[in-house]
């Protein structure tokens, strides 16, 4: 062991006797070692973000710099990037993602919520924890099973049910990313729900309030910062997602009119085009600044519900 | 589905390589095309039984994919369901490459509708209007059928995205060259046996997709060229002979005039035993048998 390096003066006993006890012992190199360690992976995740977004960002540069319109990708109608001449417009797939995101979320809100409030709120017991492990287990279904079940289930049912010719639209790929994004949602609305003090309540109860008249004039209004978080991160869930909506949704290059219509998302073209293009082609750039675009849209979401979870905190 | 095959036809031939002890073996590494993946893994596979000093791995991720690995020397042979595109010869040749080409068979691009649906034939005018940006055929009564309920009279357009080697030759042999765009209406499936599954679902739908991804659910619709001419259904002798109008070569590509195992390799794919293997996948040879 290295003695003290630093030699005991006169006049600082009380430090000196600090110093003694502050020995480079193994103890002290384990602390070292975990510090650095759990310090690197506390960094790590604001590492990787930065290189995504410079890799992303570099790979697309030198068109998006020289030859794209913004103003074309973000409303041309045509995405037609091997025709020649090759247009780069993205509204329809801009307008696809958002279509599928909707109706994922009508799917998923009342679902997720009603899930949370029944766990949080009823359920008692064994029961309770029973919900909550198959809850979970629901969100570990992979996301190309769930394409499969939109392919093979969901087509034959929706063009049974509705009367509809094709069973490949916004619909199914609502359904299945609302599915998808229902169990991650509603262990954060329980949360929000869990983080409503009793008090409340008892209170509530007392007042002589029903069981549903304290959740819905008690507990939802505290509970909403949590809630408004947990549906945002539900939507960046169902913007990012990719595989299960390229099987599902039909990838047609319109933007829909109805929930009937088939449609494309951004995700789903960059998985379905990116492994053909040429590298450093304008086509493989172009889907890279596409990726851009789609990391701001999730990045300000995040962000979002970020912001209304902590202004949440901060007011109780 | 392609991805296990992959791995199968690559480590068929590496197993066998490591049971007999690699040094005495040449390997040739094939790569490129996800149509020709099933017919180049066994076309490894078969020539496995045939050679005794050399080794063929394969492994799929599209043409341009196999071509890109080719142009920097990665790989010996490249599968590609498409000819060379002007800007790869250009990135080849600044890297000292010369691609050569070899054509090794074809595929038939067959038009699928619903088994129920009735349409007799369909002309080249007629796939025009119908996939054609701007062509004026959008329902099925427009093409004399009648599918029992107006809803069903829209016509459901099935198309591949937008970078496969299918997508380009249909623009090309069918739209009038590159410069042709299809109707945004298509919807664009991610595999040529999806587009079939997906005709075989729909009752509205025409596709266009390999030959040898017809099954049950799907009708082969024949193809008329011109008035005088009747219709042709595609199949080994109307392919070859060129009379159905929507087949495609299939090449691989060597760097420079193929050597050694490569050489030895090819030709064996061009000889009638080659053929044959090739047309038991589905794929009509490049000559009759």
């Amino acid at each position: 062991m290295t003695p003290p390096t630093v030699a005991p003066s006169a006049g600082a006993r009380s430090r000196s006797a600090a110093q003694a006890l502050d020995r480079r012992d193994r103890a002290w190199w384990q602390d070292l070692l975990a510090r650095a360690v759990v310090g690197l992976g506390g960094i790590s995740a604001v590492l990787f973000i930065a290189a995504i977004i410079v890799f992303i960002a570099s790979q697309g540069f030198e068109f998006a710099w020289h030859r794209l319109s913004w103003s074309e990708l973000l409303t041309g109608a045509r995405w037609e990037p091997t025709a020649k001449p090759p247009s780069y417009g993205a509204w329809p797939l801009i307008a696809g993602t958002a279509w599928i995101t909707a109706v994922a979320m009508a799917v998923a809100v009342p679902l997720s919520f009603a899930a949370a409030i029944y766990v949080g709120e009823f359920a008692t017991g064994r029961r309770r924890e029973w919900l909550k492990i198959v809850i979970e287990t629901l969100a570990a279904i992979p996301s190309v099973v769930w394409g499969v079940v939109g392919l093979q289930v969901m087509n034959p049912l929706i063009q049974r049910l509705f009367d509809t010719p094709v069973g490949l639209n916004v619909l199914n790929a609502g359904i299945i990313l609302g599915l998808m994004a229902a169990p991650i949602m509603t262990t954060l609305a329980e949360d929000a729900l869990k983080a409503v003090p009793d008090a409340h309540r008892e209170a509530a109860e007392a007042l002589g309030a029903t069981r549903w008249q304290t959740i819905r004039k008690v507990v939802l209004p505290h509970a909403r910062p949590g809630l408004s978080a947990a549906v945002l991160l539900g939507i960046g869930r169902a913007f990012g997602e990719t595989i299960a909506v390229l099987m599902a949704s039909g990838h047609r290059l319109l933007p829909p009119s109805s929930v009937f219509d088939s449609a494309a998302t951004i995700t789903a073209t960059i998985a379905a085009e990116l492994g053909e293009a040429a590298v450093d082609s304008d086509h493989y750039q172009a889907l890279f600044v596409l990726g851009l675009v789609l990391f701001c849209i999730t990045f300000t979401i995040n962000l979002l519900a970020d912001w209304l979870v902590r202004g949440g905190r901060g007011r109780a | 589905m392609r991805t296990p095959l992959a791995v199968l036809a690559v480590l068929l031939p590496w197993g066998a390589a490591c049971v007999r002890g690699t040094a005495r073996y040449t390997e040739v590494r094939n790569l490129g095309s996800d149509t020709m993946l099933e017919v180049a893994g066994a076309w490894a596979e078969a020539y496995d039984k045939v050679t005794d000093h050399i080794v063929v791995s394969v492994s799929g991720g599209g043409s341009g994919t196999g071509i890109a690995a080719l142009i920097v020397g990665k790989i010996d042979l490249a599968n590609s369901s498409r000819k060379l595109k002007k800007e790869e010869l250009a990135r080849a040749e600044k890297r000292g490459q010369h691609p050569v080409e070899h054509k090794v068979g074809y595929d038939g691009i067959a038009i699928f509708v619903h088994r129920d649906n009735p349409l007799p034939s369909i002309s080249m005018a007629q796939l025009k209007a119908l996939f054609g940006d701007g062509g004026e055929v959008t329902r099925w009564s427009q093409l004399g059928v009648d599918l029992g309920d107006p809803k069903l009279d829209p016509i459901v357009l099935v198309s591949r995205q937008n970078n496969s080697g299918t997508y380009e030759y249909f623009r090309e042999a069918v739209l009038g060259g590159s410069t042709g765009r299809f109707k945004l209406e298509c919807m664009n499936l991610n595999g040529s046996k999806d587009v079939v599954d997906f005709c075989g679902k729909a009752k509205s739908a025409i596709g266009y997709s390999g030959l040898a991804y017809a099954n049950e659910g799907v009708r082969v619709v024949p193809v008329t060229t011109g008035a005088e001419r009747g219709p042709v259904a595609p199949n080994n002798a109307s392919i070859i002979d060129g009379s159905y109008p929507i087949a495609r070569p299939l090449f691989m590509y060597t760097n420079g005039a193929p050597q050694g195992a490569t050489k030895e390799y090819l030709d064996w794919i061009l000889s009638d035993a080659g053929q044959r293997v090739l047309m038991e996948h589905g794929y009509p040879p490049l000559r009759p048998l």
